[in-house]
């Protein structure tokens, strides 16, 4: 480690003012801070001695995403293995399907085999991301003269887990492109995204190409196997019978053992994250418990009413909140602190914003059944209303107790 | 001078006073009739025509209109001309009209239309009313056709009809790409346009 800190050292002069490199400044800058803490000091007041920093914000979501990202690798390959073995195949296409009959199989029983089943899918996704996602970061920083920072690797690390497993890599790199590019970089970059930039590329990638990205036939990466996600599934059920209606059960749904998107099928995944970033302060309980009551009330009104012709009507709210990505979205969508709200009572609103809107979508339009993403987005586009209007509260108030 | 004055009428419009790009105007019809480029293409004609006749007209009696009433009596003049336009692509054009839809009848609520009127018509000749109308129809429709143009060629893999991409139905290659075929897309379009002639022309960007 000394002597690359050396070479880093030895090297630097070429990237400072006058240096041969200086316009490449930004990426010796992110490599740099990327490995060692940055030397550099605030100059002015205040000076606050926190070593939480927009690196280490960053790189805690990184490992509270972490038990999703193991989801994304054992439940896509157990989901492919499991399709496998019902369709009687006995090895993959391409160069997957040499990979694991060379090294591990297809036994949906074996832990290793659907690790790597998956991983195979999950691991080229989100090298994708990173490294387009990383281009445009580091193109745009250097056009700017701007420092390139952790804030990508979230953003390139949330996009892929929100993906179907059979996803084309091409169309990874074209919505990662959108999400940094326009909904991030174009207003100024890190810190002045107003909308999630991950899901903004999501949302690109589902308007674009439904057709990868929707429906029955992209959630399970066995060839021609068509599985449904069980949201998918709720909304063209009969639900006469109850949840019975889908063969999952609400344990497994919460485990996240179904098909769906890679990193999204675990509520338990997700409960792990949340505590995580909860308790480190980095992302907003208050966002997070707003969306959830808001969700949660809201699915529970709608149940009481109930449908006799809108199946999404009968689902317990409990199940709307291990099913889809609600969980993934409440989590590490929704609690991104720059496109939330600033003002803490304005958070209150911003989640239950969230979380009614995606009920709303869910159960009231069947044709759309994942209304996490467009919900969040919407909120996202909310905030800065949310917020005028916490602030002009304040106002009031004040000047009422002040008499003035 | 007068050389100059035709051609500054004619072609300020065009890029640095564009009423899309810089007066944000007329961005509805943009999104909604720039799926193909043919109806955008006749969309350019019809509002044209109808800027630059309804200016002429409205400049001709701008001395005769009391002030009072002048929004009535150009709305008038300017209904008569988007009537006359909508019954001539119903006679001749009927395929197409019928792609515009509403949308011909909405050129009367096209703000350029009657921002061209009260900005410039009533205050200056018929002929110079008729050319500004003609500039500003033609700055509209490049905006429509560069939008039409990305819109057609990402969307559907064709320009004019003709196939240029060969989409993976037809058994090629090209994956249409379906918000492209959705208005909201224009929007995108329209802001990279935006951006791109900023980024040219820094002199157009607003004073935070």
């Amino acid at each position: 480690m000394k002597s690359l800190r050396q070479f880093m050292d030895k090297i630097r002069p070429a990237f400072e003012e006058g240096g041969k490199l200086e316009r490449l400044y930004p990426l010796f800058e992110a490599t740099d801070t990327f490995l060692y803490s940055t030397d550099e000091v605030t100059t002015v007041e205040p000076h606050v001695r926190d070593s939480m920093d927009l690196k280490r914000i960053m790189t805690l979501v990184v490992y509270a995403l972490m038990p999703c990202v193991f989801m994304a690798m054992w439940n896509t390959g157990y989901q492919a293995n499991l399709a496998m073995q019902s369709m009687n195949l006995t090895a993959a296409p391409g160069w997957r399907g040499a990979v694991l009959t060379a090294l591990v199989g297809y036994d949906p029983n074996s832990f290793v085999a659907n690790i790597i089943h998956g991983a195979l899918y999950f691991i080229p996704v989100y090298f994708v991301s990173v490294a387009v996602g990383g281009f445009w970061e580091v193109l745009f920083g250097i056009v700017r003269k701007e420092d390139v920072n952790e804030g990508l690797l979230v953003s390139s690390l949330i996009f892929p887990l929100s993906l179907p497993p059979t996803i084309p890599l091409w169309q990874v790199a074209l919505g990662i492109t959108f999400g940094i590019v326009v909904a991030k970089e174009i207003f100024g970059g890190t810190g002045r995204n107003f909308v999630n930039p991950a899901l903004a590329g999501r949302a690109f990638l589902y308007f674009a190409y439904p057709a990868q990205n929707s429906g029955d036939a992209v959630w399970v990466v066995a060839d021609g196997f068509s599985g449904a996600t069980p949201l998918t599934a709720l909304a063209t059920t009969n639900m006469s019978t109850g949840m019975d209606a889908i063969n999952v059960s609400w344990t497994t749904a919460f485990l996240g053992i179904e098909p769906g998107s890679l990193g999204e099928t675990s509520a338990l995944a997700c409960l792990i994250g949340a505590i995580i970033i909860a308790y480190t302060g980095v992302g907003s309980w208050r966002i997070m418990l707003s969306m959830l009551i808001g969700g949660m009330g809201f699915s529970a009104l709608l149940w009481a009413i109930g449908s006799d012709t809108n199946p999404m009507f009968l689902m317990p709210p409990w199940w709307h909140l291990v099913v889809g990505s609600f969980a993934f979205g409440l989590v590490f969508c929704i609690t991104d602190p720059v496109s939330a709200t600033l003002t803490q009572t304005g958070k209150y609103f911003y989640g239950a914003i969230a979380g009614i809107l995606t009920i709303l979508i869910r159960v009231i339009n069947p044709a759309y059944p994942e209304g996490v993403m467009v919900a969040i987005l919407l909120a996202n586009v909310f905030a800065p209303v949310i917020d005028y209007f916490v602030l002009q509260a304040n106002i009031k108030r004040r000047k009422i107790r002040n008499g003035t | 001078m007068a050389e100059l004055k035709i051609k500054e009428l004619l072609w300020e419009p065009i890029i640095n006073r564009n009423p899309v790009t810089l007066g944000v105007l007329g961005i509805c019809s943009a999104l909604a009739v720039t799926g193909k480029m043919q109806t955008a293409l006749v969309m350019t004609i019809c509002v044209t025509v109808v800027v630059a006749c309804s200016s002429f007209a409205i400049s001709l009696i701008r001395n005769q209109i009391p002030s009072s009433v002048r929004i009535g009596v150009q709305i008038t003049i300017i209904a008569t001309m988007v009537i006359v336009v909508a019954q001539f692509l119903e006679a001749f054009l009927f395929d197409v009209s019928k792609q515009l839809s509403v949308y011909v009848g909405l050129i009367i609520t096209n703000c350029i239309v009657m921002g061209r009127a009260e900005a410039f018509a009533m205050k200056n000749s018929p002929g110079a009313s008729l050319l500004d109308g003609i500039g500003n129809g033609l700055g509209y429709g490049l905006v429509l056709m560069v939008v039409a143009f990305f819109r057609e060629l990402f969307g559907s893999g064709t320009i004019f009809g003709f196939e240029v991409l060969k989409s993976v139905t037809q058994g090629g290659w090209y994956v249409n790409n379906g918000l492209m075929v959705l208005p909201p897309s224009a929007f995108f379009l329209i802001t990279f346009l935006i951006w791109a002639i900023r980024t040219w022309k820094p002199e157009q960007n607003e004073e935070d």
